[in-house]
């Protein structure tokens, strides 16, 4: 498989204070599924940030699609991010528009006629179970609800990668299960999923995904072969 | 006319009901002063130009002799000669009984006695202000009385177009000083909005939308908010100007009959709400981008 995703090296400091990432290097290969794991404050966050180019590296190359995103000039990021969705952990819809609008904003942001918008975010709408609830405004759906929307307005555009932080943190488990669910058949129809998460219980229920598990701003284990921390029991997080 | 509703999907991306009308206010109020300032230039200007075409070939000559015999052969003479004159469209001696009625506040009745000794005035208009016509007046009023004197208007009301074009020019500075403080208040009004609607932007940028997608959003309100403020202040101010014009008709000024405004210039006075909501809607885009740009 190609690599959709690579990092060289790559260092990140907000300011002038200490690096939050430091010398993280890793390749994410296409339609793969990736778990980001770590401790509060590791830098899983940051990584994300570098990957949906919310932030550019200080140090070190960041190839996204082949491209060094690190040099890419401003005007050609929109293309990029458009090809990547992001659920943020706190869900960011914009509070004002409906959940069909929401869903809709990537398609209109990418220039997509009215007429042909509504098809699929219904569709968007009934793959997240919430066809009835079209019209209702963030504030008044539960975490769960807008969760699912948060995810159905990062996959509509068919995005080549579906980054997801901390996804499951808002929600009860019932619901974190179905929301894995809902990433695992996005990621069988081929879309790279990299998922922030430190719940251990649900990295367990995607047997056939990496983790990548990010230390005080270092990666421990960058090939992801190292399914679970060593000296930890299988499913359970290091205390 | 998409443009203006709100049906329009991308125009419902900003939250709109958290922005204040205080935009369109300003910009009523701002526009009715400017409607104001540029009414009272244009009209200044139509004055001075009245004023210019009126006095520019309008000449007295003024013969001054004791003897009323001579002084008055000596008047109908010269209007002979300079009616002969090319680019002379009327030459006439003023009657003695009207100059008699406008001495009449300084001498009292003796100025209706024959006896006064009173100088002749003779009226030229010329068809244009040309030196050359004017020399050629002289030349002839001198040839018969050396002593004549030609007096022209435009010399004498000189002042007053200088005043007129003082008038037009600050008028015009005041234009543009409020034209300048509009783009102030729009680069303000910008880069509120941005800060108001921070996070729904971030969202937007992290969707792929492009700094000209979101300057769009902006530049499209503000130039509405210029446009329908801008056309209440000066759909007033256009009233007052009416009000005023017709009171100063009622007074009868030949100077004041100058300061109207033709059809063109009222549509030019009308065209200023809209001139400004270009003038905003670029500037709001220009500098929606400039902070944006300093963006990732």
């Amino acid at each position: 498989m190609a690599n959709i995703v690579q990092f060289e090296n790559v260092g990140l400091r907000y300011g002038t204070g200490a690096e939050t990432l430091s010398d993280v290097s890793f390749t994410l290969s296409a339609g793969s599924f990736y778990f980001v794991t770590g401790a509060s404050g590791a830098g899983k966050t940051s990584l994300l940030k570098l990957l949906y180019l919310a932030q550019r590296p200080t140090r070190g190359i960041v190839r996204l699609f082949g491209e060094d995103a690190g040099a890419l000039p401003r005007n050609r990021l929109p293309g990029f991010r458009r090809r990547i969705g992001v659920v943020f952990q706190d869900f960011r819809l914009v509070p004002h528009l409906s959940a069909f609008d929401n869903i809709a904003l990537p398609l209109r942001v990418a220039g997509m006629p009215e007429s042909e918008i509504e098809g699929p975010v219904r569709e968007m709408l009934a793959w997240v179970n919430l066809k009835d609830r079209g019209n209702a405004k963030p504030p008044t759906l539960s975490g769960g609800e807008q969760q699912r929307i948060a995810i159905a307005r990062a996959v509509i555009n068919r995005p080549e990668v579906l980054v997801a932080d901390e996804p499951t943190g808002n929600v009860d488990p019932d619901m974190a299960e179905r929301l894995l669910h809902l990433f695992d058949s996005l990621n069988r129809l081929g879309t790279t999923v990299v998922v922030a998460t430190h719940d251990f219980q649900l990295i367990n229920r995607i047997p056939d995904a990496r983790m990548m598990r990010i230390e005080r701003g270092r990666l421990s284990d960058p090939t992801g072969a190292l399914r679970h921390p060593p000296g930890s029991p299988q499913g359970q997080a290091p205390a | 006319m998409s443009w203006l509703t709100s049906d329009n999907p991308e125009h419902r991306l900003l939250d709109e009901s958290r922005s204040t009308r205080s935009m369109l206010w300003i910009m009523a109020i701002m526009l009715f002063l400017t409607t104001l300032a540029a009414a009272l230039g244009l009209s200044m200007a139509s004055a001075s130009a009245a004023l210019d075409r009126q006095l520019a070939g309008r000449l007295t000559i003024q013969l001054v002799e004791a003897d009323a015999a001579r002084r008055d052969a000596a008047a109908r003479t010269i209007v002979q000669r300079v009616k002969a004159l090319g680019q002379v469209s009327r030459v006439a001696e003023v009657d003695r009984t009207r100059l008699a009625e406008l001495l009449q506040p300084w001498l009292g009745d003796a100025g209706l006695d024959a006896e006064l000794p009173m100088p002749a005035m003779i009226d030229v208009d010329l068809t244009s202000g040309d030196p050359a016509a004017v020399a050629a007046v002289t030349r002839a009023a001198q040839a018969v009385a050396p002593a004549a004197r030609v007096d022209r208007h435009a010399q004498w009301l000189s002042p007053v177009a200088v005043f007129l074009t003082t008038i037009t020019l600050f008028a015009a500075a005041l234009v543009l000083l409020m034209a300048l403080a509009t783009t102030a208040v729009v680069l303000l009004a910008a880069r509120a909005g941005l800060d108001m609607h921070r996070d729904t932007i971030a969202v937007l940028h992290m969707l792929g939308s492009t700094d000209r997608q979101v300057a769009r959003l902006f530049q499209r309100r503000i130039a509405l908010d210029t446009f329908l403020g801008g056309a209440l202040g000066t759909a007033v101010a256009l009233g007052i100007v009416w009000l005023l014009g017709r009171q100063a008709g009622t007074l009868g000024s030949e100077l004041l009959s100058g300061v109207a405004l033709d059809r063109s210039d009222w549509s030019m006075l009308g065209a200023i709400p809209l001139i400004f909501a270009l003038m905003a809607m670029i500037s709001a885009r220009a500098g929606v981008l400039r902070a944006l740009g300093q963006t990732l």
